[in-house]
């Protein structure tokens, strides 16, 4: 157990040094000029030449990736925004919170929808519910998130005006001069972003959920608990249920994982100040500073999650914990 | 409902007339291909605390028999049929017009005075595992990966006793102790995957008698073990069944196995029964072709052969059957009338309990058999 944490802890680093440094590769590969676009439109050539000096720019990328892991590992500072100037490790800080309100929300939305719905359908298959269900699956899985995003804030934005079109306001203590804040607000302007960001992963989970369920249904284990007399709903509950949501629980790390990098569409849609956003306005300023501290906290979030994910695997299924 | 139905009494221990008596089962599939009548006829009773050993060959409908009687076939409907009514087809047009329903069985098994295909749910499920239960064939995939022993076996007590935690845990160590776990008190939380093919037949068998049921069925419990094992496995359902008095109805496709445990055969083909005897009268004298195959493709250690016989053709299908006698295109014996005409049960002359669906004239059949029983005996004696 020991020798597969530390190895586990290696290959974290490994990884975590891997994607930090190909999103430096591929920041240079870019043809375009930060220091240019730092230095302002009216900049001449020698302005841009100091920017570029000033910046470090004009050092081999090693070296500057060098810089980065150095001031990373001993300060544990992101550096500076290109952009701005403002600390890198609290703009993150800032946009995190919006971006793991959103995905915890919509994770638990999407749990909501999915589980009922699989469940019921698997056990009722070629029923009108399995039928109805399949087709939102089909529509939530093939429709873009944009478009169901745009559809709800026309439908149920503006033409009910049951929730605000777009917007966030923060849970506890709002800037000065803010218009709203508050849990209630908060509540009240996450609802559409929920559901967006819900609907493609309810769709999914539903559709892997009913399909787990079925296998399940059919395995000699749950002929055996019928044959010695089991209640049909304790065969579901206590039978079924426990072995086909296991890799549920795998996908449910992973994905967490990977939407705390930042939903980009749901936030671009709804106006959230997220890390999705973040990264986009970020790329486009080429603050490089910034992205790589997206990056950073993406990665770890999804190192971080899959550890719990194994962690958790490990806990439920004893087969991995007493191998 | 009929009338004449007595008021179920829970347990039967100690009545009259045989403990399971199964009537005219037929059991239908609806398949992508068509109906599977997998089967299609099929009558036998077990006898309080005897052994009933049930062969053929695999997709026989030996399983589907033991899942109709206890009703565990997926999706299954049922269909009331008056006396006189053309059955079959009932259950076909029953089939195909149903959408719930995949699979459909009819006829009558009787436990005591009820007909389990009949009863209410709440009472089949008293039934299962309390008062009939079954082990399977393959151990393997058989429990629950997620849940230990202990807490299967337990599962098992409390659905059916009314007794507190311990006193079922207590059970559950006890049941696994008579079956050969050592460390019984240890094994009880370890998994399912912590215990070896053998353990985990042993652990079904355990889940299977801890209620003590009446009847035992095991369906080709040691089919999927290794040979050493498997004799470990049928000592083990032997002497529980001494023990404890319980029916057993073992489904194998190995003669030995029938042999060695059986007091009674049903030799099953193609969905019927082609022949029904006591174990002595089966070995002694088979009055049907396909047992004469059967006793014939076994293979014998005291007999040096290059290959072994085999039955001639394959299985026919379920989905489409020959007609008349289903064993017709593959028997040698065959004349006209087994084209025609679906052979039925009749007793031999010789021996009431001694049933067999074989056209052929008696006398026929008793000339062949000990032609068939000699080749053994003088091939037996020419290699010694």
């Amino acid at each position: 157990m020991f020798q597969y944490f530390v190895r586990r802890f290696l290959w974290a680093i490994f990884l975590f040094v891997s994607v930090t440094m190909i999103t430096y590769v591929l920041f240079f590969l870019v043809p375009a000029d930060p220091a240019r676009l730092i230095a302002g439109k009216s900049a001449t050539a020698a302005d841009v030449a100091r920017v570029r000096h000033d910046y470090k720019l004009d050092r081999p990328v090693y070296e500057q990736y060098w810089r980065f892991f150095d001031q990373l590992v001993i300060h544990q500072s992101l550096g500076r925004s290109f952009a701005n100037r403002r600390s890198v490790n609290e703009m993150v800080g800032q946009a995190a919170p919006v971006t793991a309100g959103l995905v915890a929300g919509g994770a638990i939305l999407w749990m909501l929808i999915a589980l009922p719905v699989g469940i019921l359908s698997a056990l009722r298959p070629r029923s009108l519910l399995d039928r109805g269900a399949m087709i939102f699956v089909l529509v939530g899985i093939s429709a873009p998130v944009v478009w169901i995003g745009l559809l709800l804030q026309y439908f149920i934005g503006f033409r009910l005006a049951w929730t605000p079109n777009a917007g966030y306001c923060d849970v506890f203590n709002p800037p000065a001069g803010a218009t709203c804040g508050g849990p209630w607000d908060w509540f009240y302007h996450m609802i559409l972003p929920w559901l967006t960001f819900a609907i493609l992963f309810a769709a999914s989970y539903a559709r892997m959920i009913r399909a787990n369920v079925m296998d399940v249904l059919g395995e000699d284990y749950v002929r055996t608990a019928r044959a010695k007399g089991v209640p049909e709903q304790q065969v579901i509950r206590r039978h079924v249920l426990r072995n086909a949501l296991l890799p549920v629980v795998t996908m449910l790390g992973l994905d967490i994982g990977v939407a705390l990098g930042g939903a980009i569409f749901t936030e671009s849609i709804f106006n959230l100040p997220g890390l999705g956003r973040l990264a986009v306005n970020s790329v486009f300023n080429l603050d490089l500073p910034t992205i790589q501290g997206v990056v950073v906290f993406a990665t770890l979030a999804i190192i971080l999650f899959n550890l719990i994910v194994d962690v958790l695997y490990a806990y439920i299924d004893p087969r991995i914990r007493l191998a | 409902m009929t009338s004449a139905s007595p008021t179920p009494v829970a347990g039967t221990r100690g009545g009259q007339g045989p403990l399971l008596d199964v009537r005219d089962l037929r059991t239908y599939f609806k398949t992508d291909d068509g109906i599977v009548k997998a089967v299609d006829g099929i009558s036998f009773s077990v006898e309080r605390g005897k052994t009933i050993g049930v062969v053929g060959e695999s997709g026989c409908g030996k399983s589907v028999t033991m899942m109709s009687i206890l009703r565990l076939n997926p999706k299954s409907g049922s269909l009331d049929a008056a006396p006189g009514d053309d059955v079959p087809a009932k259950m076909e047009s029953y089939l195909l017009g149903s959408k719930k329903h995949t699979s459909l069985s009819t006829g009558q098994a009787l436990f005591g005075s009820e007909d389990i295909l009949k009863v209410s749910n709440s009472r089949l499920r008293e039934i299962r595992g309390s008062e009939i239960s079954m082990i399977f064939q393959d151990p393997m995939t058989s429990l629950n990966p997620v849940h230990s022993v202990g807490t299967q076996l337990i599962e098992a007590v409390v659905l059916h006793q009314d007794v507190s935690p311990k006193t079922a845990r207590a059970l559950a160590i006890e049941s696994l102790k008579e079956v050969g776990i050592p460390r019984a008190e240890r094994r009880i939380d370890d998994y399912p995957h912590q215990f070896s093919g053998g353990m985990r037949q042993r652990v079904m068998i355990a889940m299977a008698l801890i209620n003590e049921p009446e009847l035992l069925i095991a369906d080709e419990p040691t089919t999927a073990l290794d040979v050493t094992t498997q004799a470990q496995i049928l000592n083990l359902i032997n002497r529980l069944r001494e023990e404890k008095g319980t029916a057993v109805v073992m489904i194998t496709h190995d003669l030995g196995v029938v042999a060695e445990v059986a007091d009674e055969v049903v030799v099953m083909y193609a969905a019927r029964v082609a022949e029904r005897a006591p174990v002595y009268g089966l070995f002694d004298r088979p009055m049907h072709p396909y047992t004469w195959g059967l006793l014939g493709s076994l293979p014998r250690l005291d007999v040096g052969v290059e290959r072994l016989t085999q039955i001639g053709g394959q299985p026919p299908s379920l989905l489409n059957p020959p007609r008349g006698c289903r064993f017709n295109p593959r028997c040698t014996y065959a004349f006209d009338r087994c084209r025609g005409e679906l052979p039925e049960l009749v007793p031999a002359s010789f021996d009431k309990a001694h049933l067999d669906a074989c056209l052929l004239p008696e006398q026929a059949k008793v000339e062949a058999s000990e032609r068939v029983v000699a080749s053994f005996a003088t091939t037996a004696e020419a290699e010694a």
